[in-house]
């Protein structure tokens, strides 16, 4: 991982009820480039690395904007941003990377965002106006407690906006999905439940795989404290409840190659020897898991952890 | 180091490209072994030895003026060897951003970037060049931003694009390649691309490599090194003019092997192009003679036994077969052991 960048918050808005935007300055030089679907890790004072999507336009390189949801079973990083975190406070982050970029090639951009999921739509609509491409946005959240910019994107898009402001209207995909041209690419943001539906609605309209893109919003979650081993440098670490396993190797300093530490880029992967293993990732398959578990998301339960490390 | 550009060399008819002792001293000579085998030889290109051509991202050397004349002259014959899709409008700006920032960083002494907003002034002062343009306006360029930054830049540039975890050929710059098209792998997918090299295929090279350049990050660049062999300082090797070197191969004696066989090394860059999320490949060539080379021992006596002992379906590849053991046998006087 190069360096971390120190940054100042500059800005904090109460866009809902529960959704809060940080905006965040650089204290050097400008801040990195980056893609429409980038996003960056935020450490926090009290320990906790978060990844968040970016939504300010990628042309912008003074500020950076994220919007954080305040989860209610929050392992301590939302609720710090929503209750602790002040105008002035200085941060680092990790620079972008992008791990939900746009299909250049497609012919016809389809949007699907519920909730928090918004975010990363964001710049993907500043930038897909600037190239003049055609795209609309379908956009499912619960009228005043998570319809995050709904105004600022009915000025923006006009026509190509489509709410669904549950429970009175339901995003419906097959509507969405059908009858579609053939260059025609699907990207999804929101709950792990939304994507399911979208893949298998897709697959039964025809839509190959290729041609439909999706990012969870699945940070990590607390569980029960356990401890685990490291067989090369001869450590033993205890877990806390609400420290994910990634944060409490990163606490000894041993550092573990990851990028969305949400249990889907696959980067963190780590090998274990010995102990069982509670799978929370959306990445390894069921062979992988024997051998493999990914220290974002995934916690040890049962029989203690020797971990390849 | 301060860096001086010689006088124009040629890199055709001619051939009046020379190295000169410091440019030997830091030629990236790329067997670590006595033997070659491919492997997946990636590093983080980071910057290391003061001096050497691993200390700065795009390295600029002494045949700057040359190459940029030879670049010039090929475009000229065949302006299809510069190509840009239009979904990789912005990944070209990317990349002449990425080159005026690092050339201006690592160079300040030969080029300037100046930046108000989207109004930039780019001064190269080894080509007289002094530029003022509008940042993503194409218009306010003599050319195309990536024809235009790419007459200013040693080696050759392809940018890929990158969709559904593969990478396409979809843009480039292409002067000096070693045996491959631009015009030809246009549009292709990694693994089209590379479908002609042996054995690597089998060896699961090219998935592990994909795999590993599809997660490069921005500020991430990555490098490693490839080798050919080709005859006289020719850098315009391609398949479009192999009428006019093909044939080469077939005039080496031991009284000229010194000099015309060539040792050409290509330092490959891969960087992630930060505001299109491309992938950006750099190639950048560089020549030896074998004459030039042998003023180094240890590099005569490595090259011989990785000549000797190297597979025959990858000298085929490299196009060596027809003088391998001509130089071969020449090379043997400078191996103790031979
Ligand atoms: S960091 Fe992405 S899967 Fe763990």
């Amino acid at each position: 991982m190069s360096g971390f960048i120190p940054v100042r918050v500059t800005d904090i808005r109460q866009v809902t009820p529960v959704i809060r935007e940080v905006s965040l300055q650089s204290l050097g030089t400008a801040l990195p480039k980056f893609s429409a679907g980038s996003h960056i890790q935020v450490l926090l004072p009290n320990g906790k690395r978060n990844a968040y999507s970016l939504l300010s336009d990628p042309l912008d390189t003074r500020h950076y904007r994220i919007a954080v949801r305040h989860q209610e079973n929050s392992r301590g990083g939302s609720r710090y941003v929503h209750e602790q975190l002040q105008v002035g406070d200085e941060l680092r982050i990790a620079p972008p990377a992008n791990l939900f970029p746009l299909h250049n090639e497609a012919h016809l951009h389809i949007l699907l965002a519920a909730g928090i999921g918004i975010t990363p739509f964001m710049p993907y609509c500043t930038e897909l106006l600037r190239r003049g491409a055609p795209f609309e946005l379908h956009y499912a959240y619960r009228n005043c407690i998570s319809d995050a910019y709904v105004a600022q994107l009915r000025d923006l898009l006009g026509e190509r906006l489509h709410c669904y402001d549950s429970p009175q209207r339901r995003l419906d995909l097959k509507h969405v999905l059908s009858n579609r041209p053939l260059g025609s690419h699907v990207y999804a943001c929101g709950p792990q439940r939304l994507l399911d539906d979208l893949h298998q609605q897709a697959a039964s309209l025809g839509w190959s795989d290729s041609r439909i893109h999706s990012e969870a919003f699945s940070a990590a979650q607390s569980g029960q404290p356990f401890s685990v081993q490291l067989l090369r440098s001869r450590q033993q670490l205890n877990v806390s409840a609400d420290q994910s396993l990634l944060e409490a190797l990163e606490a000894a300093g041993v550092e573990v190659p990851n990028l969305c530490r949400g249990g889907v880029c696959g980067q963190c992967q780590t090998g274990y020897l010995q102990g069982d293993v509670e799978h929370r990732d959306h990445f390894l398959s069921p062979d992988e898991k024997a051998a493999s578990l990914m220290p974002c998301v995934s916690r040890g339960c049962g029989q203690p952890l020797l971990l390849d490390l | 180091m301060s860096l001086t550009f010689k006088p124009v060399g040629s890199y055709h008819q001619d051939f009046s490209f020379r190295n000169s002792e410091e440019a030997i001293q830091r030629f990236p000579f790329p067997f670590p072994e006595d033997q070659y085998m491919y492997s997946v030889n990636l590093e983080p290109a980071t910057s290391r030895n003061p001096g050497s051509i691993f200390e700065h991202c795009f390295d600029i050397d002494e045949h700057y003026r040359s190459e940029m004349v030879e670049r010039n002259r090929v475009l000229e014959r065949d302006p299809r060897r510069c190509l840009v899709m239009p979904h990789m409008q912005t990944a070209a700006w990317d990349t002449l951003a990425m080159l005026m920032e690092h050339l201006s960083q690592d160079y300040p002494q030969w080029f300037a970037l100046s930046r108000d907003g989207d109004q930039w002034q780019w001064q190269n002062h080894a080509l007289g060049i002094d530029q003022r343009f509008t940042y993503g306006d194409a218009d306010t360029l003599p050319c195309e931003p990536l024809e235009y930054i790419g007459r200013q830049v040693q080696g050759d540039f392809a940018l890929l694009d990158q969709r559904e975890g593969d990478l396409f050929m979809d843009a480039g710059i292409v002067t000096c390649p070693a045996d491959w098209s631009l015009a030809f792998d246009a549009g292709m997918s990694f693994k089209q691309w590379h479908s002609p090299v042996p054995m690597a295929h089998q060896m699961g090279v090219f998935d592990r490599a994909l795999k590993y350049l599809v997660n490069i990050q921005v500020g991430q660049p990555v490098r490693r090194l490839n080798w050919t062999l080709t005859i006289n300082p020719r850098l315009d090797t391609s398949p479009e003019t192999f009428h006019e070197w093909g044939s080469d191969r077939a005039s080496i004696t031991p009284g000229n092997v010194g000099s015309l066989v060539h040792l050409r090394v290509e330092l490959q860059v891969m960087a992630r192009l930060p505001r299109s999320n491309a992938l950006m490949f750099s190639i950048r060539t560089y020549l030896i003679s074998m004459d030039e080379l042998v003023t180094q021992p240890a590099w005569a006596q490595r090259l011989h036994r990785v000549l000797r002992d190297l597979p025959d379906a990858i000298a085929d590849y490299k196009g060596m077969t027809l003088y391998r053991q001509t130089l071969v046998d020449w090379l043997s006087q400078f191996d103790s052991q031979a």
